[in-house]
């Protein structure tokens, strides 16, 4: 059986500076697959590779069987890749809730002409719609919250909202651009389990993140980039030994 | 019914139409400012529009129906060709690229000679009532507000916060925003061809460029956080000419000059003090009593 996702000889080059050479990983259904590595090394560039928001320079991105390198982004997101952002990207003057209504996108049905007709089925498919966000937003703890603006939320509620946006489109792959940053220690900790549990209901995720202690506690599998090349592959226990992996965080012994 | 409010009525029907029809154009600027686009080819809609519309009268003599469905409907087909290639354009450049689209039909009209070129149609029947321009606009301000709070509505408010976040969460942001423009065109087009039932002339000089940018006066005044901002500003300054003319003798200006004075120093305000437009000023009263008491 093939992966979910697979990802051989991405590249993508900026000018002359390869971000991300040669990388190849895959990430199979139920699997929390760890993307990591220094500042620079490339992560982000894969994620936006992957959701499509950047097109490759060479390499294959397949999704079930799939090729979605070429795809825009809204396609990408309809065939099941959903994301959140390093760099917060929520919408900042709509609430909480509106934010997640705004991942249902791809799942709502069209109400404007029955919104026109003042019929009773489009509010029925919004409070369908609100209910649904409302429960995303519990999921990710921020019940709450539902009803105060993105910008007023604090910077790990933001965070959180974003997962719930993300998972409102009901996800097969999840793309996590370091979830817990700016959180402490038992916000990142709550992130950690929710993502253990999504990958036990099947979804995958690829997750960016530079808190090693979560990697290793979260992630099935790990790979390891470093100036846009994969410098190591494989589960976390043996990943964390490899001496070109503590080489690239920590520099060199000299001989 | 007293005879000082048919009096009323009668002094005053031009300007409550021009409050109907300033609306309208406010409205199709907002239209496309409501998904973060500025796009400035509103009066180059309203001249297809006006023009259409005086054509199926004047030549064709069509009934007015068909007039108005023309004017709404040339712009609209025009506006697909149009937008497909500017709306990649993002903030300043799609506004020049549109604002270059209301001149080249401007231009083209003067120099073509089957409509009078320069000096216009005119002697075009007065077929525009007061309650039919209220109607339109109330029709407009009806969907404008039931996109609210939609799927559809949602995705127009994705794409004016976060385009490329929208685009990740699936929203086909290229077909909005067409949408949007067809509907700007719509609005401003069937505005055109009332205006032209309503004045009984058209001229290309009554489409420059600062007649787009009077529209977005409109809006940006009353403010474009919902659809009755660009009414509201609309209807102000609307009727400030009116006002200004009582007070003109008063400061020793001249009508004209005076207005272009209030408008500029208006929006100045606006824009420094009120950036959500006049339309936010009870919110932001009662935000300021509340500020203070508590």
């Amino acid at each position: 059986m093939s992966a979910l996702l697979e990802v051989r000889g991405l590249a993508r080059a900026f000018g002359g500076v390869h971000a991300v050479d040669r990388v190849s990983f895959f990430v199979e259904k139920g699997e929390v697959r760890g993307l990591i590595g220094p500042n620079g090394a490339g992560k982000t560039t894969v994620l936006n590779l992957v959701s499509g928001l950047i097109r490759p320079s060479a390499g294959s991105i397949v999704l079930e069987g799939r090729s979605i390198a070429a795809l825009s982004p809204h396609r990408i997101a309809g065939l099941g890749v959903a994301r959140t952002f390093q760099n917060i990207r929520l919408f900042p003057d709509l609430s909480a809730l509106e934010n997640v209504l705004v991942g249902e996108h791809l799942r709502r049905r069209p109400t404007l002409l029955s919104r026109l007709l003042l019929l009773p089925s489009a509010a029925a498919e919004d409070r369908r719609a609100r209910a649904q966000a409302g429960f995303l937003l519990a999921r990710v703890g921020l019940g709450g919250r539902s009803a105060i603006k993105a910008r007023h939320l604090s910077y790990g509620e933001q965070r959180r909202v974003e997962i719930a946006r993300a998972l409102a489109l009901d996800p097969r792959l999840l793309l996590l651009d370091e979830p817990t940053a700016g959180m402490n220690a038992v916000e990142a900790e709550e992130v950690a389990s929710l993502v253990r549990r999504l990958a036990a209901e099947g979804h995958a995720v690829l997750l960016v993140e530079h808190n090693v202690r979560l990697v290793m506690d979260t992630c099935d599998a790990v790979t390891v980039l470093s100036f846009g090349q994969v410098i190591a592959d494989g589960p976390p226990s043996a990943v964390a030994q490899d001496e070109g992996v503590v080489a690239a965080y920590l520099g060199r012994a000299r001989p | 019914m007293g005879q000082w409010l048919i009096d009323l009525y009668s002094s005053y029907e031009s300007t409550l139409g021009y409050i109907g029809l300033n609306s309208l154009f406010a409205l199709s600027v907002y239209a496309t400012l409501c998904c973060g686009q500025l796009a400035l080819g509103n009066a180059g809609f309203a001249a297809v529009g006006a023009y259409a519309a005086a054509l199926v009268t004047m030549h064709a003599h069509g009934p007015f129906s068909l007039a108005l469905f023309a004017g709404a409907l040339a712009p609209a087909i025009l506006s697909v060709p149009l937008g497909l290639p500017v709306l990649r354009l993002k903030g300043v450049f799609l506004a020049i690229a549109t604002l270059g689209f209301g001149e080249v039909v401007r231009i083209s009209l003067v120099n073509w000679d089957y409509v009078n070129g320069a000096q216009g149609i005119v002697a075009i029947p007065k077929l525009t009532s007061l309650w039919l321009i209220y109607l339109v606009l109330a029709a407009a301000i009806f969907v404008l507000y039931r996109l609210r709070g939609s799927k559809w509505g949602f995705a127009l408010e994705a794409i004016r916060e976060d385009e490329p976040a929208a685009r990740t969460l699936g929203i086909a942001t290229h077909r909005y925003k067409l949408a949007m423009l067809v509907l700007a065109a719509v609005l401003s087009g069937t505005a055109g061809a009332l205006e032209a039932h309503f004045t009984f002339m058209v001229a290309p000089s009554g489409f420059t460029f600062l007649r787009a940018v009077d529209m977005l006066v409109f809006a940006v005044v009353g403010g474009t956080l919902t659809c009755f901002g660009p009414v509201l500003g609309a209807a102000f300054l609307t009727l400030l000419p009116e006002l200004l003319r009582e007070v003109s003798p008063l400061v020793g200006l001249e009508p004209g000059p005076l207005r272009l004075l209030a408008n500029g120093l208006i929006l100045l305000a606006i824009i420094l003090f009120l950036p959500e437009g006049l339309a936010s000023l009870p919110q932001r009263l009662v935000a300021r009593r509340e500020g203070g008491s508590g």
